[in-house]
């Protein structure tokens, strides 16, 4: 049984169709990559799953559930396990590294406003193990040490790092990646492709965005292409590399 | 140090000054919480005062209810009405809700003066019981006596104190939570918020209740010193001028509020010459502030940061 | 005829005239928040200013073209209370919000409270604080038509606010500006890669809302017999509703929203009471809110992406 489903999902924007019965599924522990030219459609996607945009038609299934997440607001979608990164970095800018990774562990705490208030013991503990996690996290990311400094003071390398550890403290079964090695140089690249490999033996499954071929085929253990807000072709890197149509959607972009 | 301003200065009107400044005080904290922390607009502020000072004062002339009593009763009351408000507006959109306020701030004037059966119309309601409290007293032996507060400042000065305190206690310690955290980040990212697990409409709705409460303090313990509320004195030019001591003092920073309250509460007396200005001048003031420091006197780095950041795409 | 029926044909009628001035004010809401995302509280004032700049009108005419007929004083007094607008509306955009253009929506919505509190009060101490008459310059004469009776001023402002109406939809359809208009509001990126100058456009946005709103105090000013310096702040709260009401950002939105307020208002003092006339606006506002917040020709309202 696939970790996420997705079903014939239609998305309109006024006469424009955005996605087309785009269809999805993605099985637990797997790499999956997302290709496609320019406004294929693959970040609307996205947007439809994470519950930003509402889909015209189609559903949404994750772990196998009866429900369909189609409909369930951006923050419920999240604590069911699946967490994003944007392809624009949306980090929180003047919080410092710890409290933006902490602001991901919100749905993963228990405390109330009354603890807070009061500062009962359980806030205490809880707010250790936080900022602890958050610790283990930036030294994952290679950001030890950084954990007191503003966001907005990082690399843009960084920031992007920071925005992946951010989505990985919600504690998802699936992560969502939108370009995350876009305007990276090689070595940054690879550092990446690594990260997402360690995140991959985590245990955590994950759907790319990639336009950076070199990136996307080794890492992935299966490649999905869009054009036009469907999917054209689906398979191992490989093959998806010989495709007729595949070719032919790239060659008619340029 | 504040504590001792009435040992130093023994002016009665003076003492009457402070301690309305510190009601002010006590609005600008609160209102602050919507405004500063949660990036959200309440322009009829004024009417969940005013709903705390009607309730206390119905709930002293009929039920003779205790100050001591009256007052989170004042703030549960008024948070209820935050709730009810702020829910429809902010589930739409956040700016709906400055209107949606400003709405509802003239409602509750209007119905205040229309429901003269209950609130005396225009007239207001007098005879509110002021607060008691024990004391220790020496009549040949030592013991406790309950002494009700008297037409001098001097106590309410204290209480107002107390309450300041207090309440600036608690906000520090909300804002160094997990919830603190959530706020911040919803104002500096609603979307990206949203998609980090925070529930965004409930946090700021959680904030409209909190600062709906605080309001409903104060306008407990403006009842009781006033022994006296009228509809008149909840208008929406009070909403506003709250408003201002928030902006002025530095939006999102609770001692900025504070500082922007006393500011804006002293200021008519020093500029008591130019009365008829008065109102013009805040509005100037508004403007300029906003256009040349829109994170205010107060305003921290973080918050000046945000106000001068170009709006996200879509927000 | 009944006096039931009568009541109601009265109340309509009253409910229709106001709704007009409402439509009128409602619009320069409606167009600044397409353009620019921004809840012009200070749109109010200028309804209100209007009124003041055709009072004045009318003591200029009196005093240099004494005896000359009440049509041409009336024309004159249009034309110089949305002249004054226009240049009071360009002034705010270019003061105030300007400068505001980058930052977030909350900054420009405290400069606009600003903005409006500072022209109340430097219309009070203008004009005073004390309510001013308006001298009757139309004359009073009633018209029958079937069994109503129509006052000569409440036809003048439904000819005028119907008059204008048309003219906007005409405008913003075929002119350059006014296409220019539709399409920053659509979509601003996308309307700035055309080449629209957003500035010209958000300028000219203010100059004829604020000409409208203008015209709306005119004759609200005319129809009451009497104007005060605070009156811009409730008319304007509930043409704001009145815009919600109809979807804000869409301009037969706006009309039909402020026609329909107004009417509410009218039948629900006439048969309610009148003592509770003003919050009849709020508690629309918020049944809106409730249950179309989009509200009724209004598009998705959606705050995400």
């Amino acid at each position: 049984m696939p970790l996420l489903e997705v079903r014939s999902i239609s998305k309109r924007f006024g006469g424009v169709r955005a996605l087309d019965g785009m269809s999805l599924s993605v099985d637990e522990g797997e790499i999956v990559g997302l290709i496609g030219p320019n406004g294929a459609g693959k970040t609307s996607f996205f947007n439809v799953i994470t519950g930003i945009l509402p889909a015209d038609e189609g559903e949404i299934f994750f772990q196998g559930g009866q429900q369909s997440l189609r409909g369930l607001s951006s923050d419920k979608i999240l604590k069911k396990g699946l967490a994003r990164t944007f392809q624009n970095l949306r980090i929180f800018k003047n919080m410092t590294l710890l409290e933006n990774i902490a602001v991901g562990m919100y749905s993963r705490t228990q405390s109330s406003l009354w603890s807070a208030f009061f500062r009962t013991r359980r806030f205490h503990v809880e707010e250790k193990k936080v900022f602890k996690r958050g610790m283990g996290l930036l030294d994952l990311m290679g950001l030890a040490n950084q954990g007191n400094e503003i966001a907005a003071n990082l690399s843009y390398g960084n920031q992007k790092r920071l925005e992946i550890a951010r989505a990985l403290a919600t504690e998802p079964k699936l992560l969502l990646l939108d370009e995350p090695v876009a305007g990276m140089n090689p070595s940054e690249k690879e550092e990446i492709s690594n990260l997402i490999r360690k995140i991959q033996k985590r245990g955590i499954a994950v759907l790319l965005i990639e336009h950076d071929m070199k990136v996307v085929m080794p890492l992935s253990n299966r490649v999905v292409v869009m054009d036009d807000g469907k999917k054209i072709a689906e398979g191992p890197p490989e093959e998806i590399r010989k495709n007729p149509r595949v070719i032919q959607a790239y060659l008619g972009e340029a | 140090m504040l504590a001792l301003f009435p040992l130093l200065d023994r002016n009665a009107y003076h003492l009457d000054l402070a301690t309305g400044v510190g009601i002010y005080v006590i609005l600008a904290m609160g209102l602050n919480v919507v405004v500063g922390f949660a990036g959200l607009l309440n322009l009829g502020y004024a009417a969940f005062f005013a709903i705390g000072a009607y309730v206390y004062a119905l709930l002293s002339l009929h039920a003779h209810t205790p100050f001591w009593i009256g007052l989170p009763i004042s703030g549960v009351v008024a948070m209820g009405f935050g709730f009810v408000i702020g829910l429809p507006a902010i589930r739409v959109r956040g700016d709906y809700l400055a209107i949606t306020t400003l709405g509802f701030g003239e409602i509750v004037r209007i119905a205040f003066n229309n429901l003269s059966a209950w609130t005396g119309g225009p007239n207001g309601l007098l005879g509110i019981e002021r607060p008691k409290i024990w004391a220790p007293t020496w009549k040949g032996h030592f013991g406790f006596e309950l002494i009700s507060f008297g037409v001098s400042a001097l106590p309410y000065f204290y209480l107002v104190l107390v309450l300041i305190a207090v309440i600036a206690f608690f906000l520090f310690r909300l804002m160094d939570s997990k919830f603190g955290r959530a706020l911040v980040a919803i104002r500096e990212d609603e979307l990206a918020a949203s998609c980090m697990g925070i529930p965004v409409v409930q946090i700021k709705l959680c904030a409209f209740g909190i600062s709906s409460f605080i309001a409903g303090l104060a306008g407990c313990v403006f009842a009781a010193k006033q022994t006296i509320v009228t509809p008149d004195s909840f208008d929406f030019i009070l909403s506003v001028l709250i408003l201002a001591m928030v902006v002025l003092g530095g939006m999102g920073n609770i001692w900025g509020a504070a500082l922007g309250a006393v500011v804006l509460g002293f200021l008519p007396e020093i500029l008591r010459e130019f009365a008829a200005y008065r109102m013009l001048i805040f509005g100037v003031l508004m403007i300029l502030v906003m256009i040349f420091r829109p994170q205010g006197i107060l305003g921290g780095q973080l918050i000046r940061r945000e106000l001068t950041r170009p709006i996200k795409e879509g927000s | 005829m009944s006096a039931a029926l009568n009541l109601f044909l009265n109340q309509l009628l009253n409910g229709l005239t106001i709704g007009m001035v409402y439509a009128l004010i409602a619009l320069g809401y409606t167009m600044v928040y397409g353009v620019i995302g921004l809840i012009n509280f200070a749109h109010g004032e200028v309804f209100m200013v209007g009124a003041y700049l055709a009072l004045t009108a009318i003591w200029l005419a009196a005093s240099f073209f004494p005896g000359i007929p009440f049509g041409l004083t009336l024309l004159f007094l249009i034309l110089f209370s949305m002249a004054g607008a226009s240049i009071l509306g360009a002034l705010i955009e270019k003061i105030a919000y300007r400068p505001l253009r980058r930052s977030p929506k909350l900054t420009a919505l405290i400069t606009s409270i600003g903005v409006s509190f500072f022209l109340q009060n430097a219309v009070m101490l203008i004009y005073g604080s004390k309510e001013q008459s308006i001298p009757d310059i139309v004359p009073m004469t009633r018209l029958k038509i079937g069994a109503i009776s129509v006052s000569l001023i409440q036809i003048l402002i439904f000819s005028v606010s119907i008059g204008l109406m048309f003219f906007l939809t005409w405008f913003v359809k075929n002119t350059k500006t006014g296409k220019a208009m539709r399409a920053v509001s659509e979509n601003p990126e996308a309307a700035q890669l055309v080449g629209i100058s957003p500035n010209r456009i958000i300028a000219a946005t203010f100059i004829l809302g604020s000409a409208l709103a203008a015209v709306g105090g005119s004759l609200f000013a005319l129809n009451y017999g009497s104007i005060n310096f605070h009156d811009g702040y409730l008319a304007g709260l509930k043409a704001f509703t009145a815009a919600v009401f109809g979807g804000i950002g869409s301009i037969p939105g706006a009309m039909v929203g402020g026609i329909l307020l107004g009417v509410f208002e009218g039948l629900g003092a006439g048969y309610i009471s009148s003592e509770w006339k003003d919050v009849f606006a709020f508690l629309l506002l918020g049944a809106v809110l409730l249950f179309k917040p989009s509200g009724i020709m209004g598009n998705n309202v959606s705050e995400k992406v």
